[in-house]
């Protein structure tokens, strides 16, 4: 055999080798195109500002820690009993005069939260709600590596349970410990601002029951909603903002003692 | 389910300060404590092969083959405790059909695949054709029909074709370089890029973990060398052992220096996670990363083989000390994966309080599933060095 053949043998090898690494390479390539392809040139130009931006107002001066809206939301929402798993809840802040903080969230609030410390050893003390914060930059939608996760047109940060793999990276990747393994469907699970009420024109369950409407729920690019009106006349906070995850829920009164 | 919830009752009793609700649970465990161990592992000992070959080390010529085999066994194994890990482990090809461009996670399967397909197999395959060749001709029943179909026809075995195959293996070791430092580089970037947690985001977690990468691999290398040695009663060849923990030597060098410097950085500059690090470090993680870590994995071999450098005890001695040197190592950077893995997650976000890690025995994320996803590899390297022994090679470089 000479080296003729063996480089023509070579050849062919390279030949078909190449062509479908080749192959497979531009048509991994082309594929995100497909997308631009398919939309309209006039949808993507349309002007933004008529569009829903859902958002949520948190008003701590006013929350007293009935832990309804925990509660609620687990009913709404499925959500598993055991006290592992929460769409949201309610932080009890304590901090004492020794200028200690206790911070409590016993069963996520739901039944209420009680007072652990002496009234003469407290400084101050505020409850705080937690959930989702719907990031704008969101590190859950940016770390899933299916795109299981992913923000809605109106702004609220879903999951596709029937798409999730169940590889826990979101719940990693959430700086505020909104996400859960939903133990009984297997995938991330977390606050999705009751999206199936919300576009029905009703308000999330948590907002719903609130006795004493700490939470404001609405339209961010719609002036006249109480969402707005919130915004405009308290001095609100986001959570961590160090982090530049770019939050829809806005704090009234969130002490820097609040993590 | 009942188990799970009793295990998290039990680690809520165990909360110490405050801890988000939804942060009892550790999302990831003991497998994903092997995936960076395991791919780190094949990343060193393709490193280790690579430097024979392309930097042309001679004295380590008994290792090239053996490391390559060493790397494509682990390799086999790698995903199989991330598949396993997952709670819908049948999707998990969706990271192949969609995946999420901005998403760390997603890019590995290709990387691996590139790692699998195109660098190693290529590579072995260059490396052993013309042995198929042969062998094929000289064996019967299932090796030689294993040996005639891995050919793929390729029958030529003057000296040229091997020659040609010997180039194009060069070839594909200097693209392999930059692959297994992608590999192992891109699992470090998994952790470093998580900008949530602190103990995680660090942007030299890439290279730390591509260093102890080496490590681990160069010392799995140098513990495979010995006991096939000694199973094969071969004669170990003391300049192959000196030459490995050489470089054993400079690269936990390196790596402990990486490390110390991430460390250093961490309390000098004492940021707001700070204090629950300090905390950590002192307290859960006190025995795996001081005494297991530090001490076990990489002060003691520093210590051992640095001493060696400047004096050489008898044969034997050096022997026993490399051979334990290497498990150390190997249990040091498996110690090194846990801290970071395990270790990240023990705290809260808040940066309030702690969680605690159960431990279990049984199940896919149990110790004793861990321990299959260890030994398998062994038991397929052990297989691969009976169908191709590495030692049986002809060469016509002599």
């Amino acid at each position: 055999m000479g080296t003729e053949k063996i480089k023509e043998n070579r050849r062919k090898f390279f030949k078909s080798s190449v062509a479908l690494l080749g192959g497979t390479l531009l048509y991994s390539l082309l594929k995100p195109f497909e997308l631009i392809a398919q939309n309209k040139e006039g949808a993507v130009k349309e002007d933004k500002a008529n569009d829903t931006l859902w958002g949520m107002g948190v008003d701590i001066e006013t929350c007293i820690g009935c832990g309804k809206c925990a509660e609620a939301c687990k009913v709404e929402n499925n959500v598993p009993k055991e006290p592992f798993y929460f769409r949201t809840w309610v932080e009890q802040y304590t901090v004492k005069n020794n200028g200690k903080v206790k911070i409590e969230s016993p069963n996520g609030g739901i039944g209420g939260l009680k007072q652990s410390v002496p009234d003469k050893d407290i400084f101050k003390s505020f409850m705080v709600p937690k959930l989702c914060n719907h990031c704008t930059n969101a590190p859950c939608v940016q770390a899933c590596p299916v795109g299981a996760t992913f923000i809605s047109p109106d702004g609220v940060v879903l999951v596709d349970a029937t798409y999730c793999i169940g590889c826990s990276y979101c719940i990693q990747a959430c700086p505020y410990g909104a996400r859960f393994m939903n133990p009984v469907t297997k995938v991330a699970d977390k606050c999705t601002f009751c999206y199936h009420r919300i576009t029905k024109g009703l308000k999330p369950a948590c907002v719903e029951v609130c006795p004493t409407n700490a939470r404001i729920f609405g339209n961010l690019r719609d002036r006249k909603s109480n969402l707005v009106k919130f915004l405009q006349k308290k001095q609100t906070e986001v959570l961590k903002p160090h982090l530049n995850t770019h939050p829809k829920v806005f704090y009234n009164g969130l002490s820097s003692e609040v993590k | 389910m009942e188990e799970h919830f009793q295990h998290l009752y039990q680690a809520l009793s165990h909360v110490d300060g405050y801890i988000y609700p939804n942060e009892i649970d550790l999302h990831w465990g003991l497998m994903i404590v092997l995936y960076p161990y395991i791919t780190g592992l094949v990343a060193g000992a393709f490193i280790l092969a690579s430097l024979e070959r392309v930097f042309n080390v001679k004295v380590l010529k008994p290792t090239y083959g053996l490391a390559l085999l060493t790397a494509l066994a682990f390799l086999l194994v790698a995903t199989l405790p991330l598949v396993s890990h997952l709670q819908h482990p049948l999707r998990s090809y969706e990271i192949f059909m969609t995946p999420n461009p901005t998403s760390a996670m997603a890019i590995f399967g290709f990387v691996y695949l590139w790692y699998l397909m195109v660098v190693l197999l290529l590579e072995i395959w260059f490396d052993y054709r013309l042995d198929f060749v042969i062998w094929s001709k000289k064996s019967t029943g299932f090796k030689k029909y294993f040996y005639k179909i891995i050919t793929l026809g390729i029958n030529d075995t003057d000296e040229k074709s091997a020659k040609l195959d010997d180039k194009l293996g060069y070839f594909i070791t200097v693209l392999g370089i930059p692959s297994a430092f992608l590999l192992h580089g891109y699992v470090g970037f998994i952790f470093g890029s998580i900008k949530a947690n602190p103990w995680w985001s660090s942007v030299l977690m890439p290279v730390i973990f591509l260093f102890s990468a080496m490590v681990s691999g160069i010392a799995l290398v140098m513990v495979i060398y010995m006991v096939v040695s000694w199973v094969r009663k071969v004669k170990i060849e003391m300049p192959v052992l000196d030459t490995i923990a050489r470089y054993l030597l400079y690269i936990l060098i390196i790596d402990f220096t990486l490390e110390s410097l991430d460390q250093v950085h961490r309390i000098y500059e004492a940021e707001e996670s700070f204090d629950i690090i300090k905390v950590l470090v002192g307290g859960k993680l006190n025995i795996t990363l001081i005494y297991m870590q530090v001490l076990l994995g990489t002060i003691i071999p520093l210590f051992t083989i640095g001493f060696f450098q400047v004096y050489k005890p008898s044969e034997k001695i050096r022997k026993t000390c490399y051979f334990l040197v290497g498990i150390m190592v190997l249990i040091g950077i498996f110690f090194m994966r846990w801290n970071v893995v395990i270790g990240g997650q023990l705290f809260s976000k808040s940066l309030s309080g702690f969680t605690s890690f159960n431990a279990v025995y049984s199940g896919l994320e149990g110790y004793f599933m861990a321990a299959v996803w260890l030994i398998l590899p062994l038991l397929i390297l052990a297989f691969l060095l009976w169908l191709m022994p590495p030692w049986k090679k002809v060469s016509f470089q002599g």
